[in-house]
Order: C-alpha cells, then sequence, then structure tokens
C-alpha cells in the first residue's frame, strides 16, 4: 500500500463524508432547539434536484448551491409550520416531508434525469495540499466541502461558547423554562428548522453539482437517515458529527477499496454496507448508554406557550 | 383569527379531516395542473375518476388495494402501539426475495400445498425481517425508525443481488429477473378477464380479525396502553417488550403477505422494480384511515387510486409517474394541518357567538 493510494482513500472519505456532515449538522440543530425533523432525506432530495436544475439553466456553479439551499429552506417550512405551529406530531410530519420530498423532487427533475454538467472542480490551497495523508482530503477538495468545514467551525463555536448556543439548548432542553425567561420557543424553533433545512439543501446541492455530478430520482440514497442516526450516534455533539461522518464516510467506500483489492463480490450486497454500519453503530450506541441519555429533554415533544 | 383549545376533541373533526384534507389536496392539485398548463378539470377527471370508469379500472383499483391494506393492516397495530414501523417496505422487499425463491423451487410442483407453502414462506420471511427490529429495539433500545428505514435499504440491495444474481432466469437474454411463474405457484384469479387474485380475500378477512381483536378482545386495549405509555402498560403488569416483539412480528406477516399478493399475483416474476413503494403508502393509509379497520379500508382505495390515477395521466398527459409520490405526500401533509380542528377550534374576530372559554378570555383576544 503506497502513500498515493492512502491520500486518495482519504480524500473519498471526506468526499464521501461531505453530506452526511452538513445534513447531520442541520439536523444536530434542530434537534438541540427540541425539534425532531425526519424529513431530512426529502429536503436532500429537493435540494439536490434544484441545485443540479438551476446550475443547468443558469451554467453557474453559484447559483445551483443557492438554488439548493433555498429550496431546502423552504420545504422545511411546511414541516415547521405543520409541527410547529399547528403542533402536528413531529414523527408523522417528518415522514410527510421525506414522501412529499422524493415525490417533488422526482417530478421537477424528470426532464433533467441523463443530462450532464461539469461538477464543481477541486481547489487545491498551495502548499498545505501538498501535506502527506491530510493534504489532499482536506485541502484539494471544492468550494462545497471548504464551506462545510466552516459551518462545522462557526456551529462547534456556537454550541460551545456563545449565548446562543446556550439559549438553543435551553429551548430544547425545557421550553417552559425557555419561555418563561422571555425567549421566543417558536421563533427559535423555526430558525432550527429552517437552518436545517438549508444544511440538507446544501448536501443535496453537494450531491447533484459535485459528487455524482448529476440529477438521478432518489439520489440522496438514504443519506439523509443515515446523517440523522449520525446525530444520535454523535450523542448531539459537534465535534463527534464530524468524526462520525468521516467514520461513516470511509464505511461507504469501503466497497471501492475491496473491489480495488481484486475481491469478487457483487456490488449489490456491498451496497448494503452502509446502512448495515449504522445499525450496527446505533446498536453499540445504545448498549454503552442504555438509552439515549444524551437526547436533548424535549425532543419532539410539540410546545405551545399558552399551556 | 385565532386558535382556542378544545374543551374536549372533536369526534366530527377525527373523521372529517380526512375529506377536508383531500379537498384541499385536489384544489393543490388542481391549481398544479393549471401551473404546468394541463387544463385543470379534465385533469383531475383523468386522474381520479375516468380510471375507474369500467370494471376494468376498478378490478385495477383492486390490484393496488390488496397489498396496500394488507401493509396498511399491520401498520395499523404498529401505530396504534407507538411502534413507529416504517419498514413495511423492506419487510415486503425481503418477504418477496424469500417467497419468490421458494415459488422458483416450485415451479413444477404438483398439489394444493404449494401456494399455501408459499404464502406462509412470505409471511415468514416478512417477520422474520421485521423481527430484527424488534430484537434491536428490545434489546438494545435502538430507534426503530431509523434500524427499519436502514433494513428498507438493504433489503433493496438483496433484492437486486438476487435477481442480479443467483435468482436470475437462466433463459432470460441476462436480464435481471426471474423466471416467469407458473399457473401452480400464482395465486387463482377472481375472474378470467381481471387481475385480481384471491390475495383481497386474505386481506378482507385479515381486516376483520383484526377489528375483532381491536374492539373485544383484552389484547387491543393492551396495544391502546402501550400507546398511551410503555411505562404504564409495564406498571399494570403487560409486558410492553413483547407487545413490541408481537406488534412488528404480525406486521412483517402482513407486508410479507403482501408481498406474496404482488409477486405471485400481477407481476409473477422477480423483478428489480417490484416495489412501488407499498410500504410508505401504507403509513399513509393508516393515518388518512383514523387507525380504525372501516378508515383504513377506505382510505386504501383512496391510496390505490393515487396509484391508477397517476398511470392514467402518464398515459393521457405524458405526466411524469412522479406525480404519485407527490400527491400521496400532499394528502399526508394536509392531513396532519387539518388534524390541527381535533383539539383545537378557530375563532374569528369579533365571532358573533362566544364559546365558553372565550368569554373567559375576551381581555386576551382585544
Amino acid at each position: 500500500m503506497d502513500i498515493a493510494f492512502i491520500d486518495n482513500v482519504l480524500f473519498a472519505t471526506v468526499r464521501t463524508a461531505t453530506p452526511l456532515l452538513l445534513v447531520a449538522l442541520g439536523a444536530m440543530m434542530s434537534e438541540r432547539a427540541g425539534v425532531l425533523n425526519l424529513g431530512q432525506e426529502g429536503m436532500v432530495l429537493v435540494g439536490a434536484a434544484l441545485a443540479f436544475i438551476a446550475a443547468y439553466v443558469t451554467g453557474s456553479m453559484g447559483w445551483g448551491v443557492l438554488a439548493g439551499a433555498f429550496a431546502g429552506m423552504l420545504v422545511s417550512v411546511l414541516f415547521a409550520f405543520i409541527a410547529l405551529s399547528l403542533m402536528a406530531n413531529q414523527v408523522a410530519t417528518g415522514l410527510a416531508l421525506t414522501i412529499f420530498g422524493t415525490g417533488l423532487s422526482a417530478f421537477i427533475g424528470a426532464d433533467y434525469v441523463g443530462q450532464s454538467i461539469t461538477g464543481l472542480s477541486p481547489i487545491a490551497i498551495p502548499l498545505l495540499s501538498n501535506i502527506p495523508l491530510v493534504g489532499k482530503a482536506l485541502f484539494a477538495q471544492d468550494l462545497l466541502v471548504y464551506l462545510s468545514f466552516g459551518l462545522f467551525a462557526g456551529l462547534w463555536w456556537i454550541m460551545r461558547s456563545t449565548r446562543l448556543g446556550l439559549i438553543i439548548r435551553a429551548v430544547g432542553e425545557n421550553p417552559q423554562a425557555a419561555h418563561a425567561l422571555g425567549y421566543p420557543v417558536i421563533k427559535i424553533r423555526y430558525l432550527a428548522v429552517l437552518f436545517g433545512g438549508a444544511m440538507a439543501g446544501l448536501a443535496g446541492a453537494y450531491l447533484s453539482l459535485s459528487y455524482t455530478p448529476m440529477w438521478s430520482e432518489g439520489i440522496a440514497a438514504g443519506r439523509g437517515w443515515i446523517a440523522l442516526a449520525l446525530v444520535v450516534f454523535a450523542s448531539w455533539r459537534t465535534q463527534r458529527v464530524l468524526l462520525g461522518a468521516w467514520l461513516f464516510g470511509f464505511a461507504s467506500i469501503l466497497h471501492l477499496l475491496l473491489q480495488g483489492y481484486g475481491y469478487d463480490i457483487s456490488p449489490n450486497l456491498l451496497g448494503m454496507l452502509p446502512y448495515l454500519v449504522t445499525i450496527i453503530v446505533l446498536v453499540i450506541m445504545m448498549r454503552r448508554k442504555q438509552g439515549i441519555g444524551d437526547a436533548p429533554r424535549s425532543l419532539g415533544r410539540p410546545f405551545s406557550p399558552s399551556r | 383569527m385565532r386558535i382556542e383549545k378544545r374543551l374536549q376533541p372533536s369526534r366530527t373533526m377525527v373523521l372529517m379531516s380526512p375529506v377536508l384534507a383531500l379537498v384541499l389536496t385536489l384544489l393543490t392539485g388542481a391549481a398544479l395542473f393549471k401551473l404546468l398548463g394541463h387544463p385543470a378539470g379534465l385533469s383531475l377527471y383523468n386522474y381520479f375518476i375516468n380510471p375507474i370508469s369500467d370494471w376494468y379500472g376498478v378490478s385495477e383499483l383492486l390490484v393496488k388495494v390488496t397489498p396496500l391494506l394488507l401493509c396498511a393492516i399491520g401498520l395499523m397495530l404498529c401505530f396504534k402501539g407507538k411502534v413507529w414501523n416504517i419498514g413495511a417496505e423492506g419487510q415486503f422487499i425481503f418477504a418477496a426475495l424469500i417467497s419468490g425463491y421458494v415459488s422458483l423451487q416450485l415451479l413444477q410442483a404438483e398439489g394444493f400445498w404449494v401456494l399455501p407453502v408459499i404464502i406462509l414462506s412470505g409471511a415468514l420471511a416478512g417477520m422474520a425481517w421485521a423481527g430484527v427490529a424488534a430484537l434491536l429495539k428490545t434489546h438494545f433500545g435502538a430507534s426503530e425508525i431509523l434500524t427499519t428505514i436502514m433494513l428498507n435499504y438493504i433489503a433493496l440491495n438483496l433484492l437486486l443481488w438476487g435477481v442480479h444474481g443467483p435468482l436470475k432466469d437462466p433463459d432470460g437474454y441476462n436480464f435481471p429477473e426471474s423466471a416467469l411463474f407458473t399457473d401452480q405457484t400464482l395465486l387463482p384469479l377472481l375472474s378470467e378477464d381481471y387481475r385480481v387474485t384471491v390475495a383481497i380475500y386474505i386481506a378482507l378477512f385479515m381486516l376483520a380479525v383484526v377489528w375483532f381483536v381491536l374492539s373485544k378482545t383484552l389484547f387491543g386495549f393492551q396495544i391502546r396502553v402501550l400507546g398511551e405509555s410503555a411505562r404504564a402498560a409495564n406498571f399494570v403488569g403487560y409486558n410492553s417488550k413483547l407487545l413490541i416483539w408481537m406488534l412488528l412480528l404480525f406486521s412483517g406477516a402482513m407486508a410479507g403477505v403482501a408481498a406474496v399478493s404482488e409477486v405471485n399475483g400481477p407481476v409473477g416474476q422477480l423483478i428489480p422494480t417490484l416495489n412501488l413503494g407499498y410500504g410508505y403508502a401504507a403509513i399513509i393509509v393508516v393515518f388518512m384511515g383514523r387507525m380504525h379497520p372501516v378508515g383504513i379500508l377506505i382510505a386504501s382505495f383512496l391510496l390505490g387510486l393515487t396509484y391508477v390515477g397517476g398511470e392514467m395521466v402518464q398515459i393521457e398527459q405524458g405526466m411524469p409517474k412522479s406525480i404519485v409520490g407527490l400527491f400521496q405526500g400532499m394528502l399526508l401533509f394536509f392531513l396532519l394541518a387539518c388534524d390541527l380542528l381535533i383539539h383545537y377550534r378557530l375563532v374569528l374576530p369579533n365571532s358573533a357567538i362566544p364559546s365558553f372559554s372565550s368569554r373567559r378570555s375576551k381581555q386576551v383576544v382585544s
């Protein structure tokens, strides 16, 4: 095994981890504010479809990325309105968003299946990208990957050392107390859900503009769901989300490695690996902690200020 | 306009909410068709009326109703017990793979036992797949929502592996499809002219059984208690883990029978695209049907109609087939929104009819 090979494996790991990282960071924020949004898969798909269409029509990657994030945010408003304002069951509403988003994305993307664009091109940062092992993986990626690093750092700082982070946490742990202190619980939850939507949309944009780059029905392939499991795995902590995303990213490209070594295993069987790893990881986490003790205490519970 | 909590949940709204949701879906659908340059009236006619304007159309609707209803029967029990089994899809696919394998072994077999064995293999395979989620939940505390979803993707990959590999028809010109099933392995048709099989009777029979169990037995009551609170169920001496197992196994069995009804019915072989999302659509059936046996019977016809109607506008107007998912998603969204009216009422400002509680809170209003 030579250095160049390891370089490539790490490079692919980070690439594969990026959409998971983006979705999981967004989902983590809305869950920290006490909202369980199971619609991640739907938001990723709508983001991916819109991003591709915008980039294809305008010929501009910038518009594509913006359209993806905006589209993810727009459909998350539906979830926020029904789950937060109308106080519907969050599990059911999230499922509805995934079913709706899957249908909507396939519907609007139908004319663009099979079209191709030139994907986002990587930008190697001089000097840094020459560092052995991590150089290529961390510093020779495209702009969306760098953006995901930036968002990670920003969220880590917000959750660790700002007042805003404390308020979000308070809203997720004990909304009644936060309300009594004068914080607008519903508004904060709305913003958290919308932020999650934009992040999922960005992840979609990454998939259809950089990772593949093309649009096909169901392009997210369960990444929205895996990201939700990732948040549990990370115990709702930012740094662990990054670690987890890299771990899952590595698990997702394992099959490429095995094929590279000449193992003759059906690609369909190898295709099960990311989902299998997700289940195994969930089990290990639950076994260690005896339940989801780290979950925000009001996760998934509707809040009505008048009660 | 503002909302105000009702003193008691409205039973009328429980029943009216799905109707309201359907009306809103139709209105939005009409607007959508119009937006896309299709005549709204004609499109809705093509979607919701044209497909069932003759007996063949009605029979095709029954073909869709059969697997939907079977999946929904199992999910209804799960959801009543707040066991969020999102995995009917995976249980369906895994059962299709296993019962399909069994069917392929029995292509030349003779005897009355052939079909019962195939149905049983489907039910057992569905149970096994649901059992994985049950084990992960009761022994490891892993959320059944996430595990059942992951199992859906795994089952799909297994099916693809099967039809691309060991179960591929050797005489099939290398298409990823199994051999065609023989008459012995196909469910009997109700009539030669239609594709409806006896599986619809199985579905209706199981619906009646479940209705009886829910309304007349202690087990039905235990499920409701579990749905309220697993802790409460344990306090009064019900074994909540056992209940979770039973609910998941039963719903897996139903999804398994649904798979046989589809594969050994209208499809007639194993193909990579045999799942049309019945497992997900059945979730909407259960919510639209108010988790009641009669309700889910009606709702399974409505969701069945979203499939046949989608095929119709695809043929007649060249709409993409994904319009089915769009309508199904809208239906569930509108339903959840309308359900607000069960616990709350809308009060117009300066309402002429003061309600008991609005008199109390008059200061707040002005």
